[in-house]
């Protein structure tokens, strides 16, 4: 084998890893969408900018889903805990300043992963099931407390924090997913705990057998899971002014299609932050398309799930080849 | 195999004792292992192999006995205990994360952290400097590693065993035990791993050696435990015995005088 076949190989071999496949679909999407709606104004910064501040809360949530991920564990009760933590959030804001409110409602994340968590070491049963049942359950709170009423809010400061506010001409929403990106990025590429996340959902054994703490560290990424979709319900209240029992009743699917189609494995071991928010702005990107040409939510939730199957029909088959 | 084994006790293990439930695993095994010696531990399928194994290096703990490390008797309930008192094991599937690379499972748990007080306090990593000690620590073996870079399910299971045998003995460990080293592997590699014992026992490491392959023990190993339903029935000098009378001591057709 001549040198230059060796590169062109060793090209080939990079370009069809399984981490750049996002890259492709997103450019794919986006170059599709830019076609065929060319005079819609979806090629446009003001569009784009429009799309990562709406799917910001999505984008939150899937970078705490790709944590409960890593170490082999899925998260469905997110979308339930950014209803309630939304929810708790507003109804404090009446009583209480901004830092009590959110801190209200951050506990309600931290509360919600710690419970989840230590059902799922205690009981030994899959996260699907115990996750499962506490998103019934929070479900279920949010809806008692409001009875089924949204509460508004009217603090100025708190919508500008978690909103609608700009800061040096930027969007506090593109803030928040920038530093919430950044964190995770470095919690997972650069520290200790990042791998040792990895290496409990690659192999849980040889973690034990390295004195690794297997049960502490499955707590925390659930924990960091439920956190961040707590956090995602104070931006949806700051961007809607207000809460509702309905906020990220949808978002489930959105989220755990954009983590798999991000290149996280949906059985533990590989993590993709930047992957997650390439996924999740691509599934910002396919609704707005989908908007700007006329389709209904109804089509637009086929297309969600048509995704989902297709990332996980990927991510299986890799697994398979091994 | 002869070797200059050093008069120094590394391991002693005292009468110890496990149960699960109604099953009494181990019932009292005795042994010894010097600096620089390699014990080979036999027995039948139940005999109590893995199960004094994973009393030793800490995935359980016994219900009775000592266990005595370097004249002190040493208490291991996990193994973070059993690898800090010095007691490395290469178990049989390895412990390895296979979409590691071969740095990163050789540091697994016990990474170099960055030189910066603050971020070394955040458990930020000094990757470079863990490449520089991979480096070195499979150097020490002579093994021909591809590329560090390299995920361990992509390495042949030779080169796997000799990752894992260097994390061993990479921390300074005084005893190394192995489980079934050479199971999985060809002829050419199990003479490699064999070499990997040669070459760590005359660095003075202590190295016990559960094998089911009595060739392997024979040719290794400078004494034989034989475990015989959960019990310590002999320990032989290889060299004084043969292969058959290794064999009635594994099916408890003899016991050793």
């Amino acid at each position: 084998m001549s040198i230059n076949q060796l590169t062109l190989n060793q090209i080939k071999g990079l370009a069809l890893k399984r981490e750049f496949f996002i890259y492709y679909i997103f450019l794919t999407v986006m170059l599709l969408f830019t076609i065929t709606l060319h005079d819609s104004g979806f090629f446009s910064l003001t569009n784009f900018m429009n799309i990562v501040r709406q799917t910001a809360p999505v984008t939150i949530m899937a970078i705490g889903l790709t944590f409960a991920l890593a170490v082999g564990h899925i998260d469905l009760s997110i979308g339930a805990v950014v209803a309630l933590s939304a929810l708790v959030g507003a109804i404090l804001l009446q009583h209480v300043g901004i830092p009590l409110a959110v801190v209200g409602a951050l506990s309600v994340g931290l509360i919600v992963g710690l419970i989840n968590g230590l059902l799922i070491e205690r009981l030994q049963v899959s996260s699907l099931l115990i996750t499962l049942g506490t998103m019934g359950v929070i479900t279920g709170v949010a809806r008692q407390i409001t009875n089924l009423e949204s509460v508004p809010i009217i603090d100025q400061t708190f919508t500008a924090l978690f909103g609608a506010g700009e800061l040096f001409g930027v969007p506090s929403l593109l803030i928040w997913t920038v530093v919430v990106a950044a964190i995770a990025y470095i919690v997972l590429t650069k520290l200790s705990f990042g791998r040792h996340l990895l290496a409990v959902g690659g192999s849980p054994k040889a973690a034990l057998a390295m004195g690794i703490k297997v049960t502490r560290i499955r707590l925390y990424a659930l924990v960091i899971s439920s956190l961040a979709a707590a956090l995602a319900g104070l931006l949806y209240a700051g961007r809607l002014h207000g809460a509702r029992y309905t906020l990220g009743e949808a978002d489930l699917l959105t989220v755990i299609a954009a983590v798999a189609i991000g290149g996280t494995s949906l059985f533990g071991g590989r993590a993709c932050i930047i992957g997650a928010i390439l996924g999740s702005w691509l599934m910002g990107m396919i609704n707005n398309g989908l908007i700007l040409s006329g389709f209904s939510t109804n089509e637009q939730m086929i297309a969600r799930g048509v995704i989902l199957v297709i990332a996980v029909a990927i991510g299986v088959k890799e697994l398979k080849n091994g | 195999m002869v070797r200059t084994a050093l008069d120094q006790v590394a391991l002693e293990v005292r009468n110890i004792q496990k149960s699960f439930g109604g099953v009494h695993a181990l019932q009292g095994v005795n042994f010894t292992i010097n600096k620089g010696e390699v014990v080979g531990l036999l027995g039948d399928n139940g005999a109590g192999k893995s199960t004094l194994v994973r009393c030793v290096s800490g995935i359980h703990s016994p219900d009775e006995g000592e266990i005595i490390v370097n004249g002190q008797v040493v208490n291991i309930d996990s193994p973070l205990d059993a690898r800090n008192v010095g007691i490395e094991t290469v178990f049989q599937d390895l412990a390895m994360v296979p979409e590691f690379n071969i740095t990163e499972n050789l540091f697994l748990n016990r990474e170099i952290k960055h030189k910066n007080p603050i971020l070394r306090r955040l458990g930020w990593l000094d990757k470079k400097a863990m490449e520089k000690k991979a480096k070195k620590a499979l150097n020490r073996l002579n093994s021909r590693i591809p590329s560090f870079e390299e995920q361990i399910y992509r390495l042949s299971g030779g080169q796997r065993q000799a990752v894992a045998i260097a994390r061993a003995v990479n921390w300074g460990a005084d005893i190394v035990i192995m489980d079934e080293p050479t199971a999985a592997l060809g002829v050419e590699q199990s003479a490699q791993v064999n070499e990997l014992i040669n070459l760590i026992s005359s660095q003075g490491v202590a190295v016990l050696l559960i094998s089911h392959n009595m060739q392997h023990v024979v040719e290794t190993c400078d004494r034989a435990v034989v475990l015989y339903q959960g019990r310590s029935v002999a320990d032989v000098a290889v060299s004084e015995v043969s292969k058959e009378d290794l064999v009635s001591l594994i099916t408890g057709a003899k016991t050793a005088a």
